[in-house]
Formats: structure tokens, C-alpha cells, sequence
């Protein structure tokens, strides 16, 4: 017998008699999610901008090489279309990145795998992440999160609460880990 | 056999350091309180979590199916693995059939669970653990001593020493910041070189036939989108039935585990990298056979958050390798001696039965009572060493028989205060070494109330 075979049929042999699935959880809900969002994204290390452009920001300004997947918004010293190979991206200091939306209760801004397209390395291989979500775009919670996510075959998606880190040291809290040593997101 | 409270002691007899172990773990527990409860419905989150595991339990050759039928529609190659060797294997066969010798690592309990890192260096294959406490304790050749804080056990001073000697860095430092800055750009250079990356799963999704990986550092995505294969190693009982259900799982897994209200990064991966491969290797490595068992069955559910380690008195004040088990603490006390009951049997007695494990679990697991439930398997079965063994049945014996219990309290009460010192404290009492006895009184509480009423 194969190895599957067995394990499923030690699996149905073990296994505890059916029991339902529970009731649906709603979740908290925010009087000002926007607010609510911005305090946890700081909490994690993040910033919040209202308005505005990523070209205004300095982190911007002052970058080498800039890999811009928002319309509108120009790369600098980066054509992420004629890069064939992802390991090409080291080096990119920063990376603007659109969300789809924000989640109140933890930061964390939902980024479908389409629009990282074509290399899905450049939201983690940058040194700094700016995503660009619509200000309109916040839910309270994951709950909410996930009743709009659309599954597509094949696919990839990622929420990204703040910048990487690690605390594996002390447990001192130390922002770039591996990711993004910023990030910051822009409600627009 | 040195058992769990010979190692230890061994650990606890440096007094500072292990001062500052439990202080570490103590500050992780009370982030994770501040975090529960903030979230008012907490408690509806646990049960749900709790619900959702036993449902799928009792379902999970089913839903094993369904996530098969689906991953394998994304593209994803689907491999079983009754045991560790055969896990160990398919790795291998995996990256051995793209001459793959250079794999980075982010974290998974299961792997270490079956040694995968010795078997593939063996057969000529690089492995870098990417996780930075990982690297820590895979530079230090050591294991690591706790799921989620796999370097807790280390002061700074200490990875300071280390990362002099392995990446050179400067004699005597030990900034948290520089130190990290230092492992950031080695670990760079190994992503850079990777022919494969390889990830745990903390969550199986039946209905996407994806899996969901959580990492703060975001080792798992630079491991996972550089090089084009990915394998995720996963334990059977990783599986949810549906994408909804994360929802629970994610607000319950950061929040308990480190006290942060979600981990960084947490990535869906329902497909392989465009133009790339991705394997998932299902084990079952015993985990059908705890499924078998009413009593222990609810461990399936464990998420690996560590709280239980967080909250424990006896894990913070005697260090994770004192379980000589890859997973310590509470849970870690449930799962090793269903792996070797023989190797692992003084570990369900390396806890005060507090409940505190229970009481912060997120999915609910009645930890405290599967410890005292596997004390009474052990000393059944007579793995329990035969002087506790008889100990207990002299205590059963006595407390069973009301007339022969108090009139071995009189004659203890006479004559214990007598008896010579060595006598009282021979090695036979253990329970003597760091304690003293009581004084004696002079009288039972059964005398006194009987005065009192009279
Ligand atoms: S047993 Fe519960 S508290 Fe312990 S690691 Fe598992 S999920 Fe977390």
C-alpha cells in the first residue's frame, strides 16, 4: 500500500466521531478604523501618511534605485520588466507596492500576487517598502479580511504588518531583518 | 538516564542567568496578556479555534483529500511520509533530481523533529537556517530551546562571542542592532546562492490547497521567491478546512506566541513561483496514532505558539534543553513521550500542574490534565522509575483506608521528631533535598475539630 493510502487509512480508523464546524466569529469593529489601523501600524514599527504622493517622501527622494509597481508613480535606475532574474533586485532601495486594503486590528495590509508581478522578491528583497492603499480600503478586522479576499488557482498573497524584524537577540527589538528595514504606508 | 530534573538542575545552578531567563520569558507572557485583552472577544476566538482543530480532527482524512485535489490543481506536487526517514528522502529526492546543494531554511518544528538538517549534510547538501535565532543556535551546533525563541537561553554577550568567530565581527560587540546587522547580510549572500528554499507550514488550507507561512524576519518569502523550488514540510494536523478559519488562527497565534497582534509577514502560497516548482510533503510520523487516543488527542491542535513554554514556572526557571525533546515545556512534555515513552517519561512530571499552560493555550488544549493523564499511563505501564512507583502505592495504599491513614498520622507525628536527621533525609527521600520537612504538630486536624465541637 502506498504511503498515502496508509496514512489516510490509519487516519479513518483513529479518528473521533464527526463534530460540526462552529458559528462564524464577527469580530471587533473600530468607531475609527482609519485611526485604529494608523495606532497598530505604528505599534509595529510602521508610519502612516495621509495623502499624497510616494515622490514626496524622502525616503523616496533620497533613493539610488527605486522599483515602483503603482501606476503613476516613476522606478529610478530600475526596469523591473527587462530584470529576467529576480537576484538582480539586490540592491533596489526602495519598492512602492499597491495594497488592495487594511486591516484595523493588526496593521497589516493585504497585497495580492498579481500586482507584484513580474518578480514577487521585490516586496521582501527591498531595503524599503512604501504601499500605496486606498484610503477608503480599511476593514476592522481579518474576519472581514478574508470574507473579500478572491482565491484565484495558482496564486500567491501576503498581508504585511510593518517592517521585518526580530527580537532573537535579548529580545531586543531590532527593525530589518531580512525585509524591509521601513515601511510605510500611504492612504490615498 | 538523566531525566528532566537532573538537566535541570544543572541549568538552575547558575542563579542570575536563570533569574533572567524566567524575567525574558515572564516579559513575553505579559505582552501576550495586553494583547488578549485588547481583543474583547477573546475567549469566543479560543473556543472557535478550539472547535474548528476537533472538527477537523474528526475529519481529517477527508479534508487531507480535498487539500490534495486542490494543491495539486495549483501545480503543487504532493508527497506523503509515513515516518521521518521517509520524509527525510523525499527531500531529498527532491532537491538531489534538480542538483540542488545549496537549501535555505526558514523555520519548521517538523524538520527538526526528523533531523532533515544532519540527514541532507550528509548527503552533501548546504543547509543555512535563516531564521536568526536558528542560525544562532545552527552556528552554535546546538538545537533550539524554545518553538518560537529559538535563542532565548543566550545573552547578547554570548551571540556577540559567536558571530566574532563565525562571520567577524568586531572582538566585544554585542549590540543587538549590530549583531543583527551583521547575520542580515551573511543571510543575504545565502539567499543569494540558493538553489532551494525550504519552509514549515504553520497553516494547511483544505478549500485553497495552499499553505500559510508566518515570519516576522521574512526569511520565509527571500527563501521562497529567489530560488525557484520551494518545498513545505508540514505534520498532518496543520490542516484547516477553510481560508476563513485563518481568520481565527491569526488573531489567536502572534498575539499568544510574542505579543504582537499579527507577525509581519504572513504568506499565502497557493501555486509554485511562476516558472518554478513547489512540493508539499505531508507526515504523519506518529500523529495518526495520538489521533487513536481519546485522552491526548486534542494535542493535535497545538498552533506552536509557545505561550505554554512563556507561562510555565518550571520551563522558565530550567531552560528548554532540559527536556531533551525538540519541543519543551508543556506541550513539548505531552509530545515526547508519545515519541519514546521510555527516553522521555520524567517529563510529565516536570511541571507543578498550575494549569497556567492551559489557561493562555489559544486552542484550548487541557495540557495540564493530559500531564497528570500521561503520569498515570507511565507509572502503569511501569516506565516510571519502580522507588516513585512504590512510593505511590504505599501513599494509594494508606490514603484509601481511612482507620490505617490515621493511625499512621499519630505514629508519624510521634515518632518522625525523634528520628535522627540522615535517617529522615536519606537519599531515599528526593523530595527532602531542597525542602524541609514541616514541624510536626501535636495534634491532627481530626483532634482539633473533635475538641472544638465537643
Ligand atoms: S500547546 Fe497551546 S500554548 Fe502550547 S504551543 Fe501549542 S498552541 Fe501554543
Amino acid at each position: 500500500m502506498s504511503s498515502r493510502n496508509a496514512i489516510l487509512d490509519s487516519l479513518r480508523r483513529s479518528a473521533a466521531p464527526a463534530t460540526g464546524r462552529p458559528a462564524p466569529l464577527s469580530g471587533t469593529r473600530y468607531a475609527d478604523p482609519v485611526k485604529q489601523f494608523e495606532e497598530t501600524l505604528i505599534a509595529v514599527g510602521g508610519r502612516l501618511v495621509r495623502g499624497g504622493d510616494p515622490a514626496d517622501l524622502d525616503i523616496y527622494a533620497n533613493a539610488a534605485k527605486v522599483a515602483s509597481l503603482v501606476p503613476g508613480v516613476p522606478s529610478r535606475s530600475v526596469d523591473l520588466h527587462a530584470i529576467q532574474d529576480p537576484h538582480e533586485l539586490d540592491g533596489v532601495d526602495v519598492a512602492i507596492i499597491p495594497g488592495e486594503f487594511g486591516v484595523a486590528e493588526n496593521g497589516a495590509v493585504w497585497v495580492p500576487g498579481e500586482v507584484l508581478a513580474p518578480h514577487r522578491a521585490i516586496f521582501v528583497i527591498a531595503q524599503h517598502l512604501i504601499l500605496v492603499v486606498p484610503a477608503d480600503q480599511i476593514v476592522d478586522n481579518l474576519h472581514q479580511a478574508y470574507e473579500r479576499i478572491r482565491w484565484q488557482p495558482n496564486s500567491f498573497g501576503i498581508f504585511i504588518s510593518g517592517p521585518s524584524k526580530t527580537a532573537d537577540i535579548e529580545q531586543s527589538l531590532v527593525m530589518g531583518a531580512h525585509g524591509a528595514r521601513s515601511c510605510t504606508v500611504i492612504l490615498r | 538516564m538523566t531525566g528532566h530534573a537532573e538537566k535541570a538542575a544543572a541549568f538552575a545552578a547558575d542563579e542570575s542567568r536563570t533569574h533572567w531567563h524566567d524575567e525574558s520569558l515572564w516579559f513575553v507572557r505579559v505582552k501576550r496578556d495586553r494583547q488578549a485583552a485588547s481583543i474583547p472577544e477573546w475567549e469566543a476566538l479560543r473556543e472557535a479555534a478550539s472547535a474548528i482543530k476537533t472538527h477537523t480532527l474528526s475529519r481529517l482524512a477527508d479534508y487531507l483529500e480535498e487539500f490534495e485535489r486542490n494543491a495539486t490543481a495549483n501545480g503543487i506536487h504532493v508527497h506523503w511520509a509515513r515516518d521521518a526517514a521517509e520524509h527525510n528522502a523525499i527531500v531529498h529526492q527532491i532537491l538531489a533530481s534538480h542538483n540542488a546543494t545549496r537549501l535555505v531554511k526558514s523555520k519548521s518544528m517538523l524538520t527538526e523533529e526528523c533531523h532533515l538538517n544532519p540527514y541532507l549534510e550528509a548527503r552533501g547538501v548546504e543547509v543555512t537556517d535563516t531564521d536568526l535565532g536558528e542560525r544562532i543556535v545552527q552556528l552554535r551546533k546546538e538545537p533550539p530551546s524554545h518553538i518560537v525563541l529559538p535563542a532565548i537561553h543566550l545573552k547578547k554577550e554570548d551571540i556577540g562571542e559567536l558571530f566574532h568567530i563565525e562571520l567577524g565581527t568586531e572582538k566585544g560587540a554585542s549590540d543587538p542592532k549590530y549583531l543583527t546587522e551583521a547575520a542580515r547580510g551573511h543571510l543575504r549572500s545565502k539567499f543569494m546562492e540558493a538553489q532551494a528554499g525550504l519552509t514549515g507550514v504553520n497553516f494547511a488550507v483544505a478549500e485553497t490547497g495552499g499553505v500559510v507561512v508566518c515570519t516576522n524576519e521574512g526569511n520565509a518569502d527571500m527563501g521562497t521567491s529567489l530560488p525557484p523550488l520551494h518545498i513545505a514540510c508540514m505534520g498532518m494536523e496543520k490542516l484547516i478546512p477553510r481560508a476563513e478559519d485563518l481568520a481565527v488562527f491569526l488573531r489567536l497565534l502572534a498575539r499568544s506566541g510574542t505579543g504582537q497582534p499579527v507577525t509581519t509577514y504572513t504568506s499565502h502560497f497557493n501555486g509554485p513561483l511562476p516558472g518554478g516548482e513547489m512540493h508539499v510533503v505531508i507526515v504523519d510520523y506518529g500523529r495518526s496514532r495520538i489521533l487513536g487516543q481519546q485522552t491526548f488527542r486534542s494535542s493535535l491542535g497545538c498552533i506552536r505558539c509557545g505561550a505554554c513554554m512563556n507561562t510555565c514556572p518550571v520551563y522558565r526557571r530550567s531552560g528548554g534543553y532540559s527536556y531533551g525533546y525538540i519541543v519543551p515545556g508543556p506541550i513539548g512534555s505531552i509530545l515526547a513521550p508519545q515519541r519514546d515513552p521510555r527516553m522521555h517519561a520524567s517529563l510529565p512530571f516536570a511541571s507543578s500542574l498550575c494549569g497556567s499552560c492551559t489557561d493562555v493555550c489559544p486552542v484550548k488544549i487541557d495540557l495540564h490534565q493530559q500531564l497528570l493523564a500521561f503520569r498515570k499511563e507511565l507509572v502503569d505501564s511501569k516506565v516510571v522509575p519502580l522507588q516513585k512507583r512504590l512510593a505511590m502505592a504505599v501513599m494509594g495504599f494508606v490514603l484509601s483506608r481511612p482507620l490505617l491513614y490515621r493511625m499512621s498520622g499519630s505514629l508519624l507525628r510521634a515518632l518522625v521528631p525523634g528520628l535522627p536527621r540522615g535517617l529522615v533525609y536519606g537519599t531515599w527521600n528526593r523530595w527532602g533535598i531542597q525542602r524541609e520537612l514541616p514541624t510536626m504538630p501535636k495534634e491532627s486536624f481530626r483532634d482539633l475539630l473533635r475538641k472544638e465541637s465537643s
